[in-house]
């Protein structure tokens, strides 16, 4: 799609904005609709059409396979991760309330982690998904 | 979106499937907007609209573009479609009104999450409250069916692309395709 210059600059322009709209929504999402599953699904369909549009080698300069592969696994392990260091701080699994002094801000916290975990691994794993599918194609 | 699922059937053109099939989603992830389940529709319309078309198209890209025509004509498929599909509107039947407040759903956990989740969390959004936080594990579940099936796909798909890959760098480069 390299030789289509409307679609070219029409998602030159839009990609930052789905970027930041994904990241908007990751991390408002504890006041309006949204969360960690949209954010990244937004954040993944975002770089996708970057991958799409511009040159699907450059956005594997941009994020490796590598990169995406071990992000997949990170968002998983943030998450558990939060769960566990609620353990350890005197609480249940995935009690959030022992995170912080005051329970409301260690349930703020809470949230707020494991969202990003999710999207973390819902974008990772839609990138991932992606390469592994454009790839067959050579 | 009764129309785009007759026209969906009568499609051979597999890319025009792909793309009724995202309007489909897109014309449902409206109807969730109308049930004031925005977050559902969010949902719907960038995993639906949006991913599950450009892996479609992928798909497609892998394969043909054309549906194989078969001839026969499947009699007991449709007996059962038909079969399955009355038993799940008899379902139905059975089920409070939409928005019925006297609806046993509005009376389990609902009125709990919603008259403590603002003291015992302190998020003002209560969907977000439930998932992250009174349904943890739930959604830690979620989180990782979606791992697993990433790695899933990678180790069937990503992996005999690696071996196809050495193969040709290796052997003499002989029907790798």
């Amino acid at each position: 799609m390299r030789g289509n210059v409307i679609l070219r600059i029409a998602a030159k322009l839009l990609i930052p904005c789905i970027l930041l709209f994904a990241l908007y929504v990751q991390f408002h999402g504890d006041y309006g609709p949204g969360g960690g599953f949209q954010a990244g699904v937004i954040f993944g369909s975002g770089f996708i059409l970057y991958a799409l549009v511009v040159d699907i080698d450059s956005a594997r300069r941009v994020v490796p396979a590598v990169v995406s592969r071990v992000a997949l696994a990170l968002g998983l392990l943030l998450y558990a991760g939060v769960g566990v260091a609620g353990l350890f701080l005197g609480g249940r699994y995935l009690n959030y309330s022992v995170l912080a002094d005051v329970p409301t801000t260690g349930q703020h916290l809470g949230i707020t982690l494991i969202e990003l975990g999710v999207g973390i691994t819902v974008a990772a794993a839609m990138v991932t998904v992606f390469y592994v599918f454009a790839g067959e194609e050579r | 979106m009764v129309v785009i699922g007759l026209a969906l059937v009568q499609v051979r053109d597999l890319f025009g499937v792909v793309m009724l099939s995202g309007l489909f989603t897109l014309t449902a992830a409206a109807l969730y907007v109308v049930m004031d389940a925005v977050d559902v529709a969010f949902t719907e319309a960038a995993v639906g609209a949006g991913i599950a078309t450009v892996l479609m198209l992928e798909t497609l890209a892998l394969t043909t573009g054309t549906e194989k025509v078969t001839r026969h004509r499947a009699m007991a498929p449709f007996v059962m479609v038909v079969v399955t599909g009355a038993v799940l509107i008899y379902g139905t039947l059975d089920m409070p009104r939409y928005g019925d407040p006297r609806a046993p759903i509005h009376h389990h956990v609902a009125p709990r999450y919603i008259g403590e989740s603002g003291r015992e969390v302190g998020v003002p959004n209560i969907v977000t409250s439930v998932l992250a936080s009174y349904r943890g594990y739930d959604t830690l579940g979620e989180v990782t069916v979606i791992f697993t099936a990433t790695a899933g796909v990678l180790a069937l798909i990503g992996r005999s692309r690696r071996r196809r890959r050495q193969r040709q760098s290796g052997g003499g480069g002989e029907g790798a395709g």
